[in-house]
This record gives C-alpha cells, structure tokens and sequence, in this order.
C-alpha cells in the first residue's frame, strides 16, 4: 500500500531521458579543480603546495575540526596551484588545482580488516572523506556517532531522488544493489539499529523489485514503496511516511531514533568500509533540455562542469541557465568553470528559450504556498515580512524550520522568489544567533 | 403627548451628564500622569520624523531622553544644529560652536550602468537580498548594486536612484542620520563633512588592474592625486585614494589629474553630476 501524503506537489518527473541508461565513465578533464570545503561543517586546510605530485586517494585536505571531512586527490599528477576557484555557491573558495597526467596511479586502498567494529567503520567512513551525497553534504561519520543517550532503532536508506531530472541514485541502486545492502548492513550494526528500510519511490518500480527480490526472506530489512509527491526525499519528510514520527522543531532524525543516509552515501560506505576507497568520484546525471546527449556519468570530484557538457554532447540551442543539483533546490551558475563537488548530484541545462525572466507581483494571499509546505509553515506571511526586513516576525513564523524544498516559490502564480526570501532570513538569524553566543 | 415625559427624559439624561462630568474632572486629577512640561515642549522642536538615528525608538523616546539628561542636547541627529539650539534654549544650557554637518555620500561611479554584469539577476529587486545571491550580479564585488535598498530606508526622501542606476543623494535635503549607512550590503555609503569638495567615488581595495578590468571609472591607485596635492591632504591607502577633510582645500587640482575621473568635485549632490 503506498499512503499520500497531506504535504507536497506532484511534480513533472521529466526523468525519462536519463532513468534508461547505463552509468558511463567520464573522460579526463585537462585540470581538476578540487574546493577544500565540500561540505557542512569547517573548511579544510591544504596538505599540499604548488608542485608537489598527487596521486589518486592521496588526502590533499584535513583539519581536525569534527563536522569535517578530509578531502582526496581524484586524480594523479601535478598540483599548479592552490589559489581561490569558483565555487557552485558563487563565492571564490580556496582550491586544489591539478593538472592530471593522464597515468591515473593511485595510493593502496585498505578495507578494514578483522571484524567490523562500529569504532573501525567510523574511523574507515571519515578517513574516506564520505558526505551525504544527495545534496547536504553533511559529513556522514557525525551521523554514525549517535550522542551519548540517544538510541537509534531504525535506519532508513533515501533512494527517493525526488527532484525532478535526477537519476544517479536510481542508476546506482540498479547497478549496485548488493553494495546498497551491505552498506545499510555496515550502517545498521555501527548504530545498533533492529530495522532497515530502504524508501523509493513508486516512479522507480525497476529498483524496487530488484531491491525486493534480493532482501525477500529477510525479516529487518524492508523496501518501503512510496508515493510521488515531492518533496518525499527530504529527511524529515522521509521519517513521517516510513515510520509516522515527526522530528520536533529544530531537532535531529536522532531524536526520534531515526537515521537517513542517501543511497549513493550508502554504497559509497560499504565502499570505503570494505575496500578502504575514498570519496573521489561520484555519479550524477547531466541532463534538461539544453544538452544534446543526456547521461549518467561517474565524474572525477573537481571536474568542471563545462568539461561534462561537453562530454554530453554540447549544448543543445543557445543555453541560458545552468543549475548545479536537482532544479527545486539546486543553484544557478554563471559560469561553467565551476568543479563538481562531492555533494552535486547533477546538472540541469535549458535553452534560453525556456528561461522565462519576468517580474514577480505582489502576494494575494491564495494560500497555494501554506497548502504545498512539508513543513507546515505559512510561507507567503513570512514572505511579506522578510521583504519588509522584519526578521523577528520571520523568526516567530519559524523560518527556522524551513527545508528550502522551494515548493513555495514553485505553486505561486504570482511568481515570488520564496526561497530567497528564506534563505534571506535564514541567514540573518544565523548571523546574529553567532553575534550573540 | 405627555410633556412632563419630555421633561423627565431630558432631566434624567442632563443629570447623569453632569455627574460624570464631575467624575471625570475627579479622576483626571486624581489619574493625572505626570509628564516634565520639557519632553513636551522638546517634542515639539523635535523634527517628529522617528527616523531612530539618534538611538531612540523614535522622536518622543528621543526627548524624554534628552530631558532626563541622558541624552546630550545635540542627540538629534536629523535636527541638526539648529534643533539643538532651540532644545537648549528649554533645557537652559548650551550647544557648542556649531560643527561642519557631515553629508551621506554614495562611493561608487560605476554600478550597473558601468559594470558589466556576472548574470541575470531574477529575484527580489533588493541590494541585501541581491548580495546574497552568489555575492551580487555585478561584476565588481564592491560597487553599488543599485537596487534602491538606501532610497527606502531614508526617512527624509534625499535618495533617488538616477538613471545611471545610482543613487543620488540631495544634500540639501539630507541630515546625516547614518540609516542609509548602515543598510548598504556593501558598506559604500559614507558620512563625509559638507565643506569636502572632493569626492573619491570608488570603494574597490583590489590592485589597479583589477579594478580597470571591471570599471572605467574605478580608482586605480596610480598616486596621481598624492603627488599634485600641494596640501598633503590626499593619499592613497589600501589601494584607494583616501581624503582627510581637515586638509582639503578643494582646489580640485587632483580631479583634474585623475586619469579615471573617479575624484570629483561635490556641487550640491554627493554622486556624480
């Protein structure tokens, strides 16, 4: 039985380009810009200097900092500088610029030897410099390290992919599913959780029975078949429709003994657990209506964009936007110099005939955004106050709780740029709730 | 009809009138909250804008303040002098010699009708949120966005945006109450003495060739206007050319040197004329 949800959208999959074809390995770009801060949490420092050879898995960031997580070389060759690159964010961030040498040579991988002991697997899971790679980039040992009192029952793997054109999680689960397994295992025995439950959504009736069919006879560990609605994938909203417990405001999955990884984090863990490979590749999936050839691709981290639209065939018609992540909650790019990251899960292209640049109105109040919301919130209020600069009045509408699903700014015919108004918010009330403490 | 209805109808009606008139004139006194006659006289001097540049919530705020003594008598900053006078003229005190007002000033040339742009811009037309959007569309990261935020917030109406997509400040109209100040994303707006003749109308710290890549009329750091100035009074810190006021005469010899024309001389506006 799958239930609908009260929340969310039906949204255009527009994934049948793409949810057909075989993960391809991209070729070498002829540099490699490689960011030192890939995820939540403080930036790396650089181990490496101009000059110096790198070889592929060799660390070229750390820091001692927990919520962090090391950063590899993807690549072998020379480091030709370590100098400020463009970031997807629009900022310029220090980076690790390579140029490859083609010999692809690589530092020896080690699994974890002996028996897995929850310890080993979190020392294994950081050392790989593995993030939450459905976007967040949340570093995913701090989520294997449950706090003292706070027990975890049941993890769930997020293999909903519910922005549309994403396809790499639903690639990977069909190439690699035993691994999807032995990952959620690994991550089920490193917490101490009795069940397993894999979600996917219904558009992807190929996974769910293959992953079905390889976990029949097991009692803990279960597929979860869910409904279409956007935003299912969303952390939160994945906890509610699988096990009907909501996170309380401002909490953690922890706190309801819940823990969500990804499925491409999942697969890349039992990766780093069994054969001590680090994070220096990921699949994502280029594809719109602005490139030739849509594709799956196994991209090295570092690659620019512009190399894999290339890759694909070029752009298709005079482009005029490119969004680096899903195109709810991914961010425009104004250049194609930009390096994939460990958290892209894709690029999305459009013609410029299908960017639409027009005005927003004011809001009339329809209500279409409060019916959309996951998270119950009264979006359209909250906008009309963060546009007036009161942040207090944001900040009592809970603002805070928003998951930038950017549902809001997708159902409102007067075209208002909600999230922009919540990230707006958001921002100053992070700024000052810092000044403060 | 009745008459004598008539008659116990109006007594009944004139008789409670009066006895809560009464009662009224009783609590009045008796209630009376008691207010220094000087914070309503203040008040009234008070230019009553609630513009909040002195600190104070607003104009009544402001002149309990200065009638406790906790605020100084100049506290009102949009008054200026001649509110200050008149306000020590209640209090029985005195202002100091009146100083030179200092004038809000826009310390850019370029913007967007100079600057090229890094991307289309599609959301909330608004400096803070732009700046927020991939560090702002236009290219160079320290010239106004021009997007109005400063012509919202200025209580007096001195801002307007020209045509060049800059802000133009009348300096007739403007009070230095700093609100515009402190809006500005990108901290270019400065309160700088009426008597500066000079402006520089740049705010960019990169090195020259920088600035010249993005902006015809960026400051260049060439040190041009430190060698011509026979007063000493400008210099080039930072790579920005920076003015001290107490030396400049306004002889304007440095406006005449400067190769990108980004130091002009003030009329009665603070951008370019």
């Amino acid at each position: 039985m799958v239930k609908i949800a009260r929340w969310g959208t039906y949204l255009p999959e527009t994934k049948e380009k793409t949810s057909g074809r075989l993960i391809e390995d991209a070729s070498l770009p002829s540099e490699v810009v490689i960011p030192l801060c890939q995820h939540i949490g403080a930036p790396c420092d650089p181990l490496v200097e101009k000059g110096d050879r790198v070889l592929i898995g060799q660390k070229i960031g750390d820091t001692e900092a927990f919520c962090s997580a090391p950063i590899h070389a993807s690549v072998s060759g020379e480091v030709i500088g370590v100098e400020p690159r463009p970031h997807f964010t629009g900022d310029c961030l220090l980076s690790v610029v390579i140029a490859p040498d083609g010999k692809q040579e690589s530092v020896e991988f080690a699994g974890v030897s002996g028996k897995l002991t929850p310890q080993k697997v979190r020392c294994a899971v950081r050392e790989a410099g593995l993030v939450g790679l459905g976007g967040a980039a949340f570093p995913t040992h701090v989520k294997l390290c449950p706090p003292e009192g706070k027990s975890i029952d049941s993890v769930i793997i997020n293999g909903c992919e519910c922005e549309p054109f994403i396809t790499c999680d639903h690639r990977n689960m069909l190439e690699k599913t035993d691994l999807l397994l032995d990952g959620l295992r690994i991550i089920m025995a490193t917490v101490e959780a009795e069940k397993g439950y894999i979600g996917i959504k219904m558009n992807k009736l190929d996974a769910i029975r293959k992953v079905e069919e390889l976990v029949a006879g097991e009692e803990n560990v279960k597929v979860a078949r869910l409904d279409t609605k956007y935003p299912h994938g969303a952390e939160k909203q994945l906890i509610k429709a699988i096990l009907e417990r909501e996170v309380p405001s401002g909490g953690l999955p922890m706190d309801v003994g819940a823990l969500v990884h990804n499925a491409g984090t999942t697969i890349a863990i039992s990766e780093a657990v069994r054969e001590g490979k680090p994070l220096t590749e990921r699949v994502l999936t280029v594809t719109g209506p602005g490139v030739k050839n849509p594709k799956n691709l196994r991209v090295k981290i570092g690659t620019p964009i512009g190399h894999l639209i290339e890759e694909c065939g070029g752009f298709e018609g005079e482009p005029g936007k490119v969004i680096m992540g899903g195109p709810m909650t991914g961010f425009a790019q104004f250049s194609i110099d930009v390096p994939v990251v460990k958290g892209t899960s894709g690029v999305i292209l459009f013609p410029r005939d299908q960017v639409k640049i027009t005005p927003h109105d004011p809001c009339f109040r329809c209500g279409r955004c409060i019916r959309a919301c996951p998270v119950f919130l009264i979006p359209n209020f909250i906008g009309l106050y963060v546009e007036r600069d009161m942040i207090d009045k944001a900040e009592a509408y809970s603002v805070m709780d928003c998951i930038e699903c950017g549902l809001c700014g997708y159902v409102c015919p007067a075209r208002r740029p909600m999230v922009q108004y919540m990230k707006y918010a958001k921002g100053k009330i992070m700024a000052r709730r810092k000044k403060i403490s | 009809m009745d008459v004598s209805l008539i008659l116990k109808a109006s007594l009944a009606l004139s008789g409670m009138g009066l006895i809560l008139g009464a009662l009224l004139a009783v609590a009045s006194n008796f209630f009376a909250v008691e207010i220094d006659p000087k914070v309503e006289k203040i008040l009234e001097v008070l230019p009553g804008l609630n513009c909040g540049a002195c600190g104070y919530a607003g104009c009544e705020g402001a002149a309990e303040g200065i009638a406790k003594e906790e605020a100084p008598v100049t506290a009102c900053v949009a008054g200026g002098h001649e509110v200050a006078e008149q306000v020590a003229v209640i209090l029985g005190k005195e202002v100091g010699a009146k100083g030179v007002p200092s004038k809000a000033q826009v310390e850019c040339g370029g913007g967007r009708g100079k600057v090229a742009l890094r991307y289309i811009y599609d959301g909330e037309v608004s400096c803070r949120m732009a700046q927020q959007v991939a560090c702002g569309p236009l290219l160079c990261p320290y010239g106004c966005l021009g997007f109005g935020d400063c012509v919202e917030v200025c209580p007096f109406g001195a801002i307007t945006i020209g045509e060049d997509h800059l802000p133009r400040i009348d300096w007739e109209r403007c009070r230095s109450c700093g609100l515009c100040v402190e809006t500005c994303p990108r901290d270019i707006i400065a309160l700088v003495p009426q008597t500066g003749r000079v402006g520089v109308f740049c705010s960019s710290p990169e090195k020259g060739k920088a600035v010249r890549s993005v902006c015809e009329v960026g400051c260049i750091a060439c040190k041009s206007c430190e060698k011509v100035c026979e007063f000493d009074a400008i210099k080039v810190e930072n790579n920005l050319a920076v003015i001290d006021y107490d030396k400049c005469t306004g002889c304007g010899k440095c406006v005449e040197k400067c190769p990108t024309k980004c130091l002009i001389m003030c009329p009665k506006e603070a951008t370019k004329p």
